[in-house]
């Protein structure tokens, strides 16, 4: 039994609403961030594993445009943003991750059962879009633009993160109305999938350089704690990713 | 038009733990046996760079591929149950040794009280204590006469354990002693002591030394690698069935197996089974493959709904209780509670997935229901699996689910938190059953399971008495906060729970109230074993798999018995 997260969507959905008190630099918008790294800033450009300026893999391989992709990188920024404890959804390369995601497998539910007949089907009984995940980030990220515009005649990027949030929070409480899927169902795999980019081995294109790893103080994927599994006191190890064990 | 091949004398549907003892002990004993697996090859040198959280533990690797197979799932009778359309609250196994090889390994026996529940609780409590509509009954074996194929099981894993002093007798010890400890488990040690308790140390397949079993195989010690629970091990140090049993089979000579075999249909013809007819899923060619025997070691899942299909035995009937098959569908709760701890950091990150420490003083009836609405319990434990950064994200309670105040608590209590958790028992109930979906078909035409399941009073009231007890202990252990887990309201096809599913073609002493007889062996199909947790009664309150393979071993026995005598064993 792993350790789930414990606090449930539905807690949290009890309390009157996200109080964005705790959000940084207020009114800054949140499109300075997205730009820097959307405009190939040589500067901001992420830095891959080797510290090398050629990061192939930032291009599209799901998204056709690039301010679609830039509404996702807002998004996935907003649930987790760069702060005193390190970067952010962006910085860590959690757009791209999510790209690639959604151009293979996962967003095809290629493992998925896909056969009809599709019903809505009650919150315990989970999945039953007819659509795929791709296909649901497709539309959610369509809502979000149409929903920045009727509310703040803005494009996403452009709002403050105050206002970002109010909107992401009324697709978390499925206050916008969608077709063959909900607003809380794409904003819980978006915000899933942005923590899986934090968070994965780097070589899916996330948690670039480990960083997301060093926050948390996860070693990544070491061979063996046998000697210091019995330690009295907290172990701070380098992480450690896939890549280099392949080069060992 | 469907191929017939030459008969043998044993077939399994399916190569997991039980596929894999009943091939080992029975191919070693002469027989021909062929074993049946619908996905593919894999062995420990596949696991070398599995070091993945997202591919491994989120992305399903080695599990079962729902877009062929799947259940469906409602609450209730009125509702409409639907496609569990990706894998959730169980992670169902595929491939060479099942769920076997992404276990944790945590092998604990159930107590004399699970096997003789009924007469047990109504002697002590009176007729009125097991309330109508649960079917409480006792399972036609005693712990004491499945001890010796608990040992047998213990001994071709080498589990590394210690005496637990609340447990039924052992005819030996632990075939290795146990795994390391650490400051969190000792910290749950101490403070159980100090209320009174008695810790032991999880009896663990993940091994604390090598060593080498009754078929002359080896078994590595573990590295602690914290990539255990939902992957396969590469040092080969976790018990699974394609290192501790599967190569016994093979090096007699007598055993096949063949990978890509969907097994669609058990032929029966109304008093015995004559074979099953599968399908190659590569060639999509079908072929028919005869045996004296047929086990049925697929799952509690597959095994129902293989009898289901073939008519074989009486389904249950949830309007007038009558039948059987499909009945007494069990799953687990989980009592817990989580310490957040502002002055210590944990190496939580470290760990093995049956790596732990346990109390039973809250299990089956070591302590008085006289006053309490509910029977049974469950084992409360600590345990260091190896928390992996995407799934780990503990946050106190009025924590947002996103944004900066998320990201620095999941950051800073990740290694801030300790968990007491608890299995709690599941009883049969009326109205929690298997049978097959009107609608809903797999890649091969067939029908999909259906489940119908809910938690019961008995669960909720089981819950909260538990929840309050690991609540103690985190206290007890000196948290700075301890959140205990929320009351239970329906159960959820989505998040992960466990998969210790059970139930559906449960064992008995009387055909009327139950599938097969003490050997596994069927009641209404002589030559048929159906072996797996779909034969529980009910499902206790820890990990299921030692009583698994300890039935594994004693339906391989009675199949031994019955290629010599023939006709019922019972
Ligand atoms: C993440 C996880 C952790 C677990 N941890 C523990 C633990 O710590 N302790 C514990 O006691 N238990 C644990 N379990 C449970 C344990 O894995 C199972 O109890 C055990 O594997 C069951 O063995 P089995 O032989 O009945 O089924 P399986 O091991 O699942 O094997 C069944 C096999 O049958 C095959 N099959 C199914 N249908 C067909 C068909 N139609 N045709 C051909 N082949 C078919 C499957 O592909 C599979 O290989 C855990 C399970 C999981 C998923
Ligand atoms: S924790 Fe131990 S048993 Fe588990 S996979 Fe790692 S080395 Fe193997």
């Amino acid at each position: 039994m792993s350790e789930q997260e414990k606090y449930s969507r539905r807690d949290f959905l009890k309390k009157s609403g996200y109080a964005a008190g705790g959000v940084v630099g207020g009114g800054l918008l949140a499109s300075f961030i997205t730009m820097q790294v959307m405009e190939d800033d040589p500067k901001t450009k992420n830095q891959s594993d080797g510290g090398s300026d050629d990061q192939f893999n930032d291009a599209f391989m799901f998204f056709t445009n690039r301010d679609d992709f830039r509404v996702l990188a807002s998004s996935c920024e907003r649930v987790f943003p760069e702060d005193e404890n390190g970067p952010g959804a962006i910085k860590l390369g959690v757009p791209f991750f999510i790209d690639h995601q959604l151009a293979g497998p996962w967003g095809n539910n290629t493992k998925e059962y896909m056969q009809g007949p599709f019903y809505k089907g009650e919150p315990t009984q989970g999945y039953q879009s007819r659509m795929n995940r791709g296909e649901i980030f497709r539309m959610g990220i369509k809502k979000l633009k149409e929903k920045s515009q009727s509310d703040y005649q803005k494009s996403f990027q452009e709002l403050s993160t105050e206002e970002q949030d109010k909107i992401l929070t009324a697709f978390e409480n499925d206050e916008v109305k969608m077709t063959g899927t909900t607003s809380a169902e794409f904003f819980e795999l978006m915000r899933a999938a942005t923590i899986e980019g934090v968070y994965a081995d780097p070589m899916y294109s996330g948690n670039r350089n480990m960083e997301g790893w060093k926050m948390k103080q996860f070693p990544g994927a070491q061979m063996s704690y046998i000697g210091k599994i019995e330690s009295d006191k907290f172990v701070d190890i380098e992480p450690q990713s896939l890549h280099s064990m392949l080069n060992k | 038009m469907a191929k017939t091949l030459p008969k043998v004398d044993v077939v399994t549907v399916g190569v997991g733990w039980t596929g894999g003892i009943l091939a080992a002990e029975l191919a070693k004993d002469g027989m021909k046996v062929v074993g049946l697996e619908r996905g593919k090859e894999r062995s420990t040198e596949d696991y070398l760079h599995g070091h993945d959280e997202l591919r491994y533990a989120l992305r399903y690797e080695l599990m079962q591929d729902t877009s062929k197979e799947t259940i469906t799932f409602r609450n209730n009778r009125k509702q409409r149950a639907l496609p569990m359309r990706q894998l959730g609250s169980f992670l169902l196994g595929e491939n060479l040794g099942g769920a076997g090889v992404h276990w944790n390994g945590q092998t604990y026996r159930f107590f004399p009280y699970d096997f003789e529940i009924k007469s047990m609780t109504e002697k002590k409590y009176g007729k009125g204590k097991i309330k109508d509509g649960y079917f409480v009954q006792d399972w036609g074996i005693t712990y004491d006469e499945l001890e010796p194929y608990y040992d047998q099981f213990e001994k071709a894993c080498g589990i590394s354990g210690e005496e637990n002093p609340m447990a039924g007798k052992r005819s030996n010890p632990y075939p290795t002693p146990p795994m390391k400890s650490t400051r969190s488990l000792d910290k749950f040690a101490e403070a159980t002591k100090e209320l009174g308790y008695k810790p032991y140390r999880i009896p663990s397949a993940n091994l604390s030394e090598p060593y080498k079993n009754q078929y002359g195989l080896q078994i590595n010690a573990c590295q602690y690698c914290a990539f255990c629970e939902r992957f396969g091990c590469e040092y080969g140090a976790k018990s699974d069935p394609v290192i501790s049993v599967i190569p016994a089979a093979q090096e007699s000579g007598n055993y096949e197996i063949r990978y890509h075999s969907n097994v669609t249909e058990v032929i029966y013809d109304g008093s015995k089974v004559t074979g099953v007819k599968y399908v190659d899923v590569q060639s999509g060619e079908e072929f028919i493959q005869p045996a004296e025997v047929v086990a049925l070691t697929s799952y509690v899942m597959n095994n129902v709904k293989f009898l289901l299909m073939s008519d074989i035995g009486q389904k249950y009937d949830p309007k007038s209780g009558q039948g059987v098959v499909g009945r007494s569908y069990c799953y687990q709760i989980l009592p817990g509670a989580t310490g957040f701890y502002e002055e210590e950091q944990f190496n939580t990150f470290m760990g093995a997935g049956a790596l732990g420490t346990s109390i039973n003083d809250y299990y089956g009836d070591n302590f008085d229901h006289s006053e309490l609405d509910f029977i049974h319990g469950g084992v409360i434990s600590i345990t260091q699996t190896g928390k992996r950064p995407i799934a780990n994200n503990p946050t106190p309670p009025d924590t947002p689910r996103w944004g900066k105040e998320f990201k620095s608590n999941s950051i800073k209590y990740y290694t801030r938190t300790l968990t007491i958790g608890s299995q709690g028992a599941s009883l049969p109930y009326k109205e929690n059953f298997l049978d097959l979906d009107p609608t809903y078909k797999d890649a091969y035409g067939l029908p999909l399971l259906r489940m119908t399941y809910n938690f019961t009073d008995q669960d909720k009231k089981l819950q909260k008495y538990i929840t309050q007890k690991t609540a103690e202990i985190s206290e007890k252990m000196g948290a700075s906060k301890t959140v205990p887990n929320p009351e239970l309201t329906d159960y959820s096809i989505v998040p992960y729970q466990t998969t210790h599913n059970t139930g559906g073609a449960i064992m008995g002493a009387d055909p009327n109230s139950s599938v097969v007889n003490s050997y596994l062996q069927h009641w209404n199909a002589e030559n048929l074993f159906v072996v797996g947790a779909s034969a529980f009664a009910h499902n206790g309150g820890v990990n299921p798999t030692d009583t698994v393979g300890a039935l594994a071993y004693r339906a391989a026995e009675g199949i031994k018995k019955y290629r010599k005598n023939g006709g019922s064993l019972v």
